[in-house]
C-alpha cells in the first residue's frame, strides 16, 4: 500500500494533470490549462502578426523566481520611454524650421528601445521612418510616424490585455511558455 | 566613439572575487534588460544612466579607469565605428539587443 502511495506522488509530481485529478482540484487544472492555452494562443498571434519577434522569448527567458515580474517591468518601462519618445518626435515634426538631425536622435532611441523588447513592427517602421527623416522628406515622415503610433497603441493593448492574463496564470513552468 | 555608453567590467576585490560592472546607458529598457542578463549569469550589476554620472561613480584617476575593461554595446551595426571602438581599447562590442550568448561568450573572456 506504501508503495503504491508513493509511486502515485512520483507519477503526479511528473504529470501535473494526474497530479491534480489525484488531489481532486481536476476542475481547476480544466481552468487553469485553459487559461495557458489563452495565453500561447495570444502569443502565437502576437508573433504571426508580426508585432513582436524573438527578442520577447528571450525577456520570457529571463524571468524566473529571482525576477518573477521581469517581462511586465521591461514592457512597462519600454511605453514609459517609447510615450516620451513619440511625444519628443510630435514636437519635432511640428516644430519649424524642422532639425532633422535631432528627430534622427528620437528616433534612434525609439528604435533602440523596441528593438530590445521585440516590438517588431515598431522597430521596422521605426527604420522606414529614419529613412525620410535621413532624406529630409517631411511628408514620409508624417505617414510613417502615423504608422508608428497605431502600432505603438496596438501593441499597447495586446500586451496589456496578453500581461493581465499572465497575471492571472500566475507562476508558469518554463515548458509551456517557450516555443508558440 | 561618439557616446560613452556600455558596461565596464572590474576586477573584484582580494576577499570577493565577483565581478561588478557597471552598466551605462542612457535607455532604461535597455538598463534593466542588460542588468538581467549579467546577474542571471552571477555578476554584481550596478546602473547609471550617462557616461558623466559613470566617472562620478567611479571617481578614478585616469590612470586607474585605464585600468577598467570596457564593453561597449550599441544598436547600430556600423563596422568602421565597431572596428574604431576595438582599435581605443575596448574589450568586445555588443549588438543591441543583447542575448544571453553575448553575455556567456564575455564571461569565458573575463575569467
Amino acid at each position: 500500500m506504501v508503495l503504491h502511495i508513493s509511486s502515485a506522488l512520483t507519477a503526479s509530481a511528473l504529470h501535473p494533470l494526474l497530479c491534480f485529478c489525484f488531489h481532486n482540484t481536476y476542475p481547476e487544472m480544466e481552468n487553469a490549462s485553459g487559461l495557458h492555452r489563452q495565453l500561447a494562443s495570444m502569443k502565437k498571434n502576437l508573433f504571426d502578426q508580426g508585432y513582436l519577434d524573438e527578442q520577447f522569448y528571450q525577456l520570457e527567458e529571463l524571468q524566473d523566481e529571482s525576477s518573477p515580474n521581469f517581462v511586465e517591468e521591461v514592457v512597462t518601462l519600454f511605453f514609459r520611454d517609447s510615450s516620451r519618445s513619440m511625444a519628443n518626435i510630435d514636437e519635432a515634426l511640428q516644430q519649424c524650421p524642422r532639425d532633422f538631425h535631432r528627430l534622427d536622435k528620437f528616433l534612434h532611441r525609439l528604435k533602440g528601445s523596441a528593438s530590445s523588447i521585440g516590438a517588431a513592427k515598431m522597430k521596422n517602421e521605426c527604420t522606414r521612418l529614419r529613412e525620410f527623416c535621413s532624406e529630409e522628406n517631411l511628408d514620409g515622415c508624417l505617414r510613417s510616424f502615423q504608422k508608428v503610433k497605431n502600432d505603438h497603441t496596438i501593441l499597447r493593448q495586446k500586451l496589456e490585455n496578453y500581461l493581465q492574463l499572465l497575471r492571472q496564470v500566475g507562476p508558469v513552468d518554463r515548458a509551456s511558455r517557450s516555443g508558440s | 566613439m561618439s557616446s560613452p555608453r556600455g558596461p565596464k567590467a572590474c576586477g573584484g576585490g582580494a576577499v570577493d572575487r565577483q565581478i561588478h560592472v557597471l552598466a551605462v546607458d542612457d535607455s532604461s529598457v535597455d538598463r534593466a534588460v542588460i542588468a538581467r542578463l549579467l546577474r542571471s549569469s552571477k555578476y554584481r550589476v550596478t546602473t547609471v544612466d550617462s557616461g558623466k554620472k559613470a566617472l562620478e561613480l567611479l571617481g578614478l584617476e585616469s590612470s586607474e579607469l585605464r585600468e577598467i575593461p570596457v564593453v561597449i554595446m550599441s544598436s547600430e551595426n556600423v563596422p568602421n565605428r565597431i572596428n574604431r571602438c576595438l582599435e581605443e581599447g575596448a574589450e568586445d562590442f555588443l549588438l543591441k539587443p543583447v542575448r544571453p550568448s553575448d553575455v556567456a561568450r564575455l564571461c569565458n573572456r573575463m575569467r
